[in-house]
């Protein structure tokens, strides 16, 4: 439901806006934004009562009052940029400020020239029939259709057949000011036998109040392999709304991470569907958070037809007075025969005020297949705790160290190096004797 | 495999075993629902104000409430107003006090069903309190029971002879406002089973009852009630089949459990209602509300049920672990078949300190069933060192049917051990060759492997239930093989 007041105050935003927003002389791009917004006009903001958002609420949306960015604040030097960019390794860097895409910034390296890798703002006024039937899909759920009616920019990526980009894709969002509303727009696109690496990033510089609404779709070919990597650390009080769904085609593959450290309140949906046979997806994900942090993923794995496989491994540790909810369904239809798909959540709760919603789901209408979950909520192995113990390891430093294993699970699949080690350097930061633990491994 | 899935589909498509109708002068009203219905069926039982007053307020909630959607299952809208909402058999009103004051028709029907009162009582040492139609008719082993000082009778009767124990604990788990079927079932029960074992009492038999639905059109609302006091034990069976029948029907009961401190109780159903033809027509609706109240310290509530028949259930037994060191328990197995639509599973709230629950689920579906295990595990803030087990497994054969699993799982207490699994397989063709192979028959087979599939379950259940569970299961799942 949505209050009159509410809705009031995006329409005006919306009208106020629009002439500013990009594509605003491409007419099928305004009509988009247009019905978009009528869509979530009538929908409006999902509550508690509605199953999906169950644990989550987002009833921050009617207190705050979020403007939509329109242009860079703050301005970003090279300087700040280099402590989150991966030196050396990542040739490719595509910065956005604000929701507005930095050329300045960006460096983007030796590519590939029939690949397209720009911004989807610039893309909308060079070649918008290129983006037509993209944008046009997926905005049924709110959020989504807010995002279509003001999204300002993202990154997007087409590889046209046969194309591989070598180096990993590293994309910063950097968010400066409060108070302001972010619409990203990602766009993934790879035909059939390409590959590439692509991994967004999502930064706060400061403890401002602000809302990032971001979207990424991904279209994945025959034959091709898509890693795609999310590493989220909005601010402290920031509302991060993240879905990322792809589709699959014939033995695709697609992998996603999602590593969840920032912001006060986040909300990924993660989904992907097998729309021809032979496809793999692995879905990785650590969410490791303390204070009033609350994250919330909500995965979705569809298996429309035969022989696909997939894996799930989610992993989290709470602590403080956090928050944590997953929801993991897997969809076996009625003729995805063959199908081979594990999911597992395993949570660490270590505080008394911490809470933890699960509920791995199954619905599966296809007999000949191999499927099964597993969740558990647990503490430190107590035997272990001992042993450590009586090596003489402090109590805090035990308690590091196991976690530390206890998130490494999650941590080892990272396949692109640089950002594992930036894992590890955050997981240290986090926990009790993180510089010790570094000395012992 | 050609023969063999011929041999199995004939199997599958075999006729529903206990469908008869027994032809008995009803003693009903007029179809729909007011609140003159209401009245008129705490009159006719002749209930004091307090009952009738608990109805009416009720039906009152139960006008402002609107059906669920949430299950995972599909049917015609109810009419509620379509239906009867009391029958009883006429020879009631005499009140038969023992076997042979029952209408033989009666007798005759249960010896078709296999359940020979007489002999139960000399051979078995199980008494019967068996519900025909929403009005007991038959209540063996009374006395023996009450030298004990345990009171095991119908529904109506505990209301006219223990109002004081009836007015304590009625609602007190289940409480009129609970839920849509629930709150119906509040307002317009008809009858049901009393059971209150005394402080310290060890029941010596295993406690049974036989619900049947045999009046065309008649919504049945039973209501359990079963009061175990400090130290007592009990062990409850209920047990159900019905006649065939084309038209759907309402079947919306409610059992409630009391456990204080030490007492343990263990509720075992077979569940065999008509669910509807091959083709889906017809068959009962199960909306049942069930929930135990572990009050006491170290007290044990345990269900056990193997759910074979009709065409949709929707059941969720629960604990509330309430006091410390209390244990719940939930072992099933569900089968759907054909058209049946099956959502059930099981709630456990932890909220004593140490308390722990186990939640073993076996689903098995075939034909076009849909069968779905929906969970919640929920561990509250003051509820220090809960533990929890479950594991649901699911069974399918044929590729039109559907196995789905939603489990909820809460936590918020960081000493709390939750582990949930679920696996999904089917019965392998190696198997079956294994089996073939040494001369068994592809239906036995199958049946030997489905009966391992749900041993787990089968070894919680009373010896008479185990032995009725596994040629239940004989008749209505074999097949669909691969």
């Amino acid at each position: 439901m949505i209050g009159a007041q509410v809705r009031d105050r995006y329409l005006s935003d919306f009208k106020r806006v629009e002439a500013t927003l990009p594509g605003r002389a491409v007419s099928w791009m305004q009509n988009t934004r247009r019905q978009a917004f009528e869509k979530f006009a009538a929908s409006g903001f999902p509550t508690t009562r509605d199953e999906d958002w169950k644990y989550t609420s987002v009833a921050f949306l009617g207190e705050q009052e979020f403007v939509p960015s329109v242009a860079k604040v703050c301005e970003i030097t090279q300087a700040q940029i280099s402590t989150w960019a991966f030196a050396g390794s990542a040739n490719h860097l595509l910065v956005f400020v604000d929701g507005y895409y930095a050329p300045g910034l960006s460096k983007i390296g030796a590519i590939e020239k029939q690949v397209l890798l720009t911004s989807t703002a610039d893309l909308l006024v060079k070649q918008p029939e290129l983006l037509a039937p993209l944008l046009q899909r997926n905005i049924d759920s709110a959020f989504a259709a807010l995002n279509t009616a003001f999204m300002t920019d993202g990154m997007c990526l087409y590889l046209p057949a046969g194309s591989i980009v070598e180096d990993a894709i590293h994309v910063l969002y950097i968010a400066t000011s409060p108070s302001k509303i972010y619409h990203h727009r990602n766009i993934i696109v790879a035909e059939d036998n390409t590959q590439a690496t692509v991994i967004e990033h999502y930064v706060g510089i400061n403890d401002a109040v602000y809302f990032n609404n971001a979207i990424t779709s991904v279209d994945v070919g025959n034959n091709a392999t898509i890693e795609h990597y999310k590493l989220q650390q909005e601010g402290v009080n920031a509302f991060h709304i993240a879905n990322i769904s792809a589709i699959q085609n014939r033995d695709s593959r697609f992998n996603s991470h999602s590593l969840a450290f920032g912001s006060r309140l986040a909300r990924n949906d993660i989904s992907t569907r097998f729309q021809d046979s032979g496809g793999e997806c692995e879905m990785n994900g650590l969410y490791v958070v303390g204070g009033c942090q609350h994250i919330d993923h909500h995965t979705c794995i569809d298996h429309a037809k035969p022989r696909c496989t997939s894996r799930e491994y989610y992993r989290g540790v709470l602590s403080g007075a956090s928050r944590a909810v997953f929801n993991g369904k897997v969809i076996v239809q009625q003729d995805a025969q063959k199908t081979d798909a594990q999911q597992a959540n395993h949570n660490l709760l270590l505080s008394k005020d911490a809470e933890i919603d699960t509920k791995p789901e199954l619905q599966i209408y296809a007999d000949d297949v191999k499927c099964a979950h597993g969740a558990t909520i647990g503490q430190l192995d107590d035997d272990m705790m001992f042993y450590l113990r009586s090596r003489g390891i402090s109590n805090d430093m035990a308690h590091g160290l196991l976690t530390y294993a206890f998130a490494h699970d999650i941590v080892d699949r990272i396949k692109f190096e640089p950002l594992r080690l930036r894992i590890e350097q955050i997981l240290m930061a986090q926990l009790p004797q993180g510089e010790k633990i570094k000395e012992l491994l | 495999m050609g023969s063999s899935s011929q041999q199995l589909d004939q199997i599958i498509s075999k006729e529903y075993e206990h469908g008869f109708y027994t032809e008995l002068e009803a003693d009903a009203i007029p179809h729909g629902l007011s609140e003159d219905v209401v009245r008129l069926i705490s009159k006719k039982k002749n209930e004091p104000d307090f009952m009738l007053q608990w109805r009416l307020k009720a039906y009152r909630h139960w006008l402002t409430m609107s059906e669920p959607k949430w299950a995972q299952v599909h049917h015609a809208p109810i009419d509620y107003q379509d239906m009867v909402y009391y029958s009883a058999p006429k020879s009631q009103k005499d009140g038969p006090k023992s076997l042979e004051e029952v209408d033989p028709e009666l007798l005759a029907t249960y010896t078709k069903l296999g359940i020979p009162l007489k002999e139960q009582e000399m051979l078995a040492g199980v008494a019967v309190d068996a519900v025909f139609d929403s009005v007991s008719v038959a209540t063996t082993f009374k006395g023996k029971l009450a030298e004990q000082g345990i009171i095991f009778c119908s529904f109506s009767e505990a209301v006219q002879e223990h109002p004081e124990l009836v007015k304590k604990y009625l609602g007190s788990v289940v409480p009129y406002t609970d839920n849509f079927f629930a709150t119906l079932n509040s307002a317009v029960f008809s009858d049901g089973s009393f059971c209150y074992i005394p402080k310290g009492v060890r029941c010596p038999m295993e406690l049974s009852t036989y619900f049947r639905i045999n009046a065309k059109n008649t919504g049945q609302f039973e209501r359990t009630l079963i009061v175990a006091e400090e130290g007592a034990y009990v062990s409850y069976l209920e047990g159900c089949t019905a006649p065939m029948r084309d038209e759907n029907q309402l079947h919306a009961a409610v059992v409630e459990l009391v456990a204080l401190d030490n007492a343990r109780i263990k509720y075992s159903t077979v569940q065999n209602w008509y669910p509807g033809d091959k083709d889906g027509k017809g068959g009962i609706y199960n909306f049942v509300t069930k929930r135990g109240d572990c009050r006491g310290k170290h007290s044990h509530i345990s269900w056990t049920q193997v759910e074979t028949g009709s065409a949709i259930t929707w059941k969720y037994p629960s604990v509330l672990l309430r006091g410390d060191y209390s244990v719940g328990e939930f072992y099933s197995v569900a089968l759907t078949n054909n058209y049946q639509q099956a959502d059930t599973g099981t709630k456990m709230i932890h909220l004593g300190r140490n308390t722990k629950s186990t939640i073993i689920s076996k689903g098995i579906s075939a034909g076009h069933g849909q069968n779905a295990y929906r969970g919640l595990v929920k561990v509250q803030k003051g509820a220090e060192n809960a533990r929890n087990y479950t594991q649901c497994d699911s069974l399918l054969m044929g590729d039109r049917c559907g196995a789905h699993t939603f489990p909820y799982i809460e936590a918020k207490n960081p000493t709390a051990k939750i582990e949930h699994e679920a696996t999904t397989s089917r019965i392998g063709e190696d198997q079956l060759f294994y089996c073939k192979q040494r001369g068994i028959s592809a239906e036995d087979a199958v049946s030997m492997i489905v009966n391992g599939f749900c041993k787990e379950v089968f070894k919680e259940l009373p010896m008479e239930f185990a032995v009725e569970a596994q040629k239940l299961l004989g008749v209505s799942l074999e097949g669909s093989v691969g």
